[in-house]
């Protein structure tokens, strides 16, 4: 199955602009199906990506966009933000649970991204910046309940 | 998110209400932690029943209240956590730094 654009959103490069993502967001989540435990989550996870973006990738330069784009594909829910800074190497960060770090006041969000999400990579944008691509499996209609009359079946196969 | 203050049996309690998330005002608890420790606060408890979302910029927050208070020999104490916040504490490992109790009266009790 094709990717399937939900919504494309640029935003200046100021942390107040996060809450019109997560309108935006939050609503494309609902109509996909995902509970409120979900979106939450993925809310989260979304919110560090772009306030990454903002703080660290545009360095807040008003001149500078964050892109947000929601898309699906067979393999579930596919969010893109992007920043024109200057690249980013993910290598680079620290581990957040290390004792030394435990007590520092930053430094969670790439944490928060993987603990939320499926799957978090990170790429060159082209024409400079970073593209950190999240994704999410959707939860498969039906999959949580036994097959109907599955009990049946299993009798008359012996 | 909005903060305000009391006082109860010798204990400060900051009651915080709304997203503890960047770009809404979380500074508003390093303030009000001033504000406490300037007035001579020792005891103090953070009554987080009203927050509805912590992104790290939050907990960093929370980390920063933690460092400062025990910097000045103080005490501080969380009281009441929502059920996501308390999987954020889990998963970030800070769950082992706080002190959390499910009730403010507790909290209240256990300095």
């Amino acid at each position: 199955m094709p990717l399937e654009h939900r919504f494309h959103l640029g935003i200046g490069s100021r942390f107040e602009n996060i809450e019109l993502v997560q309108v935006v967001l939050r609503d494309a989540l609902e109509r996909l199906g995902l509970d409120e435990d979900a979106r939450h989550w993925v809310d989260i996870a979304v919110r560090e990506a772009v306030a990454n973006a903002i703080k660290h990738g545009n360095r807040q330069d008003p001149d500078k966009r964050v892109a947000v784009e929601l898309g699906v594909d067979e393999d579930g829910l596919i969010i893109q933000v992007e920043d024109e800074g200057e690249g980013f190497e993910p290598g680079e960060v620290s581990n957040p649970l290390a004792p030394e770090n435990l007590l520092k006041p930053s430094g969670r969000g790439i944490f928060y991204m993987q603990s939320f999400m499926d799957e978090v990579r990170y790429g060159a944008r082209p024409g400079g910046g970073t593209v950190v691509t999240l994704r999410k499996r959707l939860p498969v209609p039906g999959a949580d309940r036994e097959p109907a009359g599955s009990e049946e079946q299993g009798e008359k196969s012996e | 998110m909005n903060i305000s203050t009391r006082q109860r049996d010798g204990v400060t309690i900051l009651d915080l209400q709304g997203k503890m998330t960047l770009g809404s005002g979380e500074t508003a608890l390093r303030s009000g932690l001033q504000d406490a420790l300037a007035g001579g606060a020792t005891k103090i408890v953070i009554n987080l029943k009203g927050v509805t979302t912590i992104d790290s910029t939050g907990v960093g927050e929370l980390v920063g209240t933690y460092t400062t208070v025990t910097n000045r020999g103080a005490k501080l104490k969380l009281a009441v956590l929502p059920p996501k916040l308390q999987d954020i504490l889990t998963i970030t490992q800070l769950i082992t730094v706080f002190d959390v109790y499910e009730t403010e009266d507790e909290a209240v009790r256990s300095f």
